[in-house]
């Protein structure tokens, strides 16, 4: 198994089936370094399936998932993937509510996870730099010292994104990142995800459609389990197959 | 900003130092009023006064290994009185060895329940239970080595919630009915008792209990002190993340079942040692420590106290077995019903138990008061 070129991540014949649906089917699909991806499809279309197939919570039946030059996947656990440098955001906020927005933060710092390392480990400055570094970037600066529980909806969005730049990823995969957000929130979201982008491979699992066009450079269309088209976003608006999917004709 | 934290460390902290104080007072005042105020007087601790005070610092030190996994790590272990009884047995293992030939049958090496079984060697795993060093090591690792063992699989397979909780009660209870069986070699149903001494000492002396009870809460205060360390920890922020939102801490890159498993062993090995301070001050032990319902009320004494803080744990362990004590020698028989309605109430209004009562309100409530301090701080309620 050969990896042409030097892809950030390289799915290919993807085949999960959960009670014989095919949740994934033949998937194929390269992420290059520092490109933002948007991956849209229809409910089922297997979007989350694959997330979880990338950061090794689903096992698939059949394919290969590889990272970088030399990493399999399928070989890795959880926790050693998201060592290796993909992070993901759920699709539902997913913060530490009961910790601080501080806290939050220093639990993504990458470095040992080991029980006996954070059981002795104290806060370098260094370490303290890049919190509030990121802090800056999420707009959460003033109110760290909040518990995240507290935060609105928008707020813990950005926060778990926060949290995966901490872990300073290659790749992040964002699950639905604005759904049930402002106007105002979204497009601050955009923005963010679109600055991120180019130090990082940005892979966006979204509905909205709006804000896929104002971010996208590239798209990504699945159904039933399967890349049906790719491209911009006017391509892939215009492909026939796409829109027979879209309005079920 | 900063004042935020502080407020909530130095709380816990006023925790802390009650806590502690108190214990100090009881470990200078109890053998005070026992060995220098006449019995005649009414400020006279007894013997049994002795024992009774000996029995709830017991109790809280078990409590707090049951807040460690339950309330940090947020798994319910309704086992842990198997690791307090395993712990105990280690113990009443070396006070039967230290009887020696005084007991009934004169046996020089073999207990009592043995020569009446017609045993006539000693079992291989009674072997150096006649040293006090090796029985106290054994109270620590007979349960740790249980919670490895049982968590390792537990956990590796990810059962979780109510399914573990399950099969820690089967646990404990399983252990209980092996220990009944009188082959096991553990005395059957009547466990250990009439112990003589304790590295000598006359178990039946006042002052040998005075200095049991000064070691225990000398122990509950190192105790307190390791947990404490443990929880404010970054590693306890882990344990408080897994607790929250566990596949979030797996996908952060923490080898979630990991953090379980040193949490559960640490709080297997607390248990055991409570319970290797219980049975020289108790006197007996026996296979009902095992039994399942003793793990369920160490889990109302946290309820109550209030889980995720560990003062409050080991107070509630002192304040409802002190309850028990006074219940159960009024009106026996309401005591369970009393236990339960308490479990109940405090369930459904207070969440985080009497030290939340005290520190103002549920977590719900310390929600709404931040919310409404934010929109008062931010009139928008949102952050630009």
């Amino acid at each position: 198994m050969s990896v042409q070129g030097n892809k950030t991540l390289y799915l290919d014949k993807l085949t999960v089936s959960f009670d014989g649906f095919k949740a994934l089917n033949d998937l194929t699909l390269q992420i290059d370094p520092g490109e933002l991806r948007c991956i849209i499809g229809p409910n089922g279309a297997g979007k989350t399936t694959m997330m979880d197939v990338i950061t090794g919570k689903t096992r698939p039946d059949s394919g290969t998932v590889r990272f970088g030059e030399k990493l399999n996947l399928l070989s890795m656990s959880e926790p050693e993937i998201a060592q290796a440098g993909i992070c993901r955001k759920f699709q539902k906020p997913t913060v530490f509510e009961r910790l601080t927005v501080f806290e939050n933060l220093e639990l993504a710092l990458a470095g040992d996870k080991s029980f006996l390392h954070t059981l002795f480990t104290r806060r370098t400055v260094a370490q303290e730099t890049r919190i509030f570094e990121v802090l800056e970037i999420i707009g959460l600066a003033r109110i760290h010292q909040m518990m995240a529980g507290v935060l609105a909806h928008g707020q813990k969005q950005w926060l778990e994104i926060g949290m995966l730049l901490m872990q300073e990823p290659e790749l992040l995969l964002v699950d639905e990142p604005v759904a049930g957000m402002t106007p105002q929130e979204v497009e601050r979201t955009a923005e963010l995800l679109s600055s991120l982008a180019g130090a990082h491979s940005v892979v966006v699992v979204e509905h909205d459609m709006e804000f896929v066009r104002s971010i996208a450079r590239r798209v990504t269309v699945l159904h039933e389990g399967h890349v049906i088209a790719e491209g911009d976003m006017d391509q892939v608006q215009n492909n026939p197959r796409v829109i027979e999917v879209y309005l079920g004709a | 900003m900063a004042q935020y934290t502080q407020w909530f460390s130095t709380r816990k902290d006023t925790g802390t130092a009650w806590f502690l104080s108190g214990l100090a007072l009881v470990a200078i005042v109890v053998p005070i009023l026992n060995l220098l105020v006449p019995a005649s007087s009414s400020f006279h601790v007894s013997a049994f006064g002795l024992t009774l005070i000996g029995k709830y610092l017991c109790y809280s030190l078990l409590a707090l290994s049951v807040d460690l996994i339950w309330g940090y790590c947020g798994i319910l272990s309704l086992g842990q009185a198997a690791f307090f009884a395993l712990g105990g047995y280690a113990m009443g293992m070396y006070l039967m060895r230290e009887i020696g030939p005084r007991g009934v049958y004169g046996n020089p090496i073999l207990p009592d329940f043995m020569v009446f079984l017609n045993w006539k060697t000693l079992p291989w795993f009674w072997h150096g239970f006649n040293h006090f060093s090796f029985a106290l090591f054994m109270a620590m690792f007979a349960p740790a080595f249980l919670a490895l063992a049982f968590g390792w699989f537990a956990f590796r397979s990810r059962v979780t919630g109510v399914y573990l909780s399950i099969i820690t009660q089967a646990l404990t209870y399983a252990l209980m009915l092996a220990f009944f069986r009188n082959d096991m070699g553990f005395g059957g149903n009547n466990g250990f008792t009439d112990f003589k001494d304790i590295l000598g000492f006359d178990l039946h002396s006042d002052k040998v209990h005075v200095v049991l009870l000064v070691i225990t809460a000398i122990m509950v205060a190192l105790s307190y002190l390791l947990c404490r360390m443990v929880v404010s920890s970054r590693a306890g922020r882990v344990i408080r993340a897994v607790r929250d939102a566990e596949s979030r801490t797996r996908f952060l890159g923490y080898r979630v079942e990991s953090y379980k498993l040193w949490v559960f062993v640490l709080s297997a090995v607390l248990a055991g040692i409570a319970g290797a301070l219980y049975v020289p001050q108790i006197g007996i032990i026996n296979p009902s420590e095992f039994s399942p319902i003793n793990s369920i009320e160490v889990v109302i004494w946290v309820a109550v106290g209030g889980r995720g803080t560990l003062y409050g744990a080991a107070a509630g362990a002192i304040l409802v077995n002190y309850a028990k004590t006074y219940f159960t020698s009024t009106i026996p028989e309401a005591w369970y019903y009393a236990l339960g309605a308490l479990f109940v109430l405090v369930t459904l209004f207070l969440p985080r138990g009497i030290t939340g009562l005290l520190s103002g309100g549920g977590f719900k409530k310390q929600v709404e008061t931040e919310r409404l301090r934010v929109q008062e701080k931010s009139p928008e309620g949102s952050q630009e």
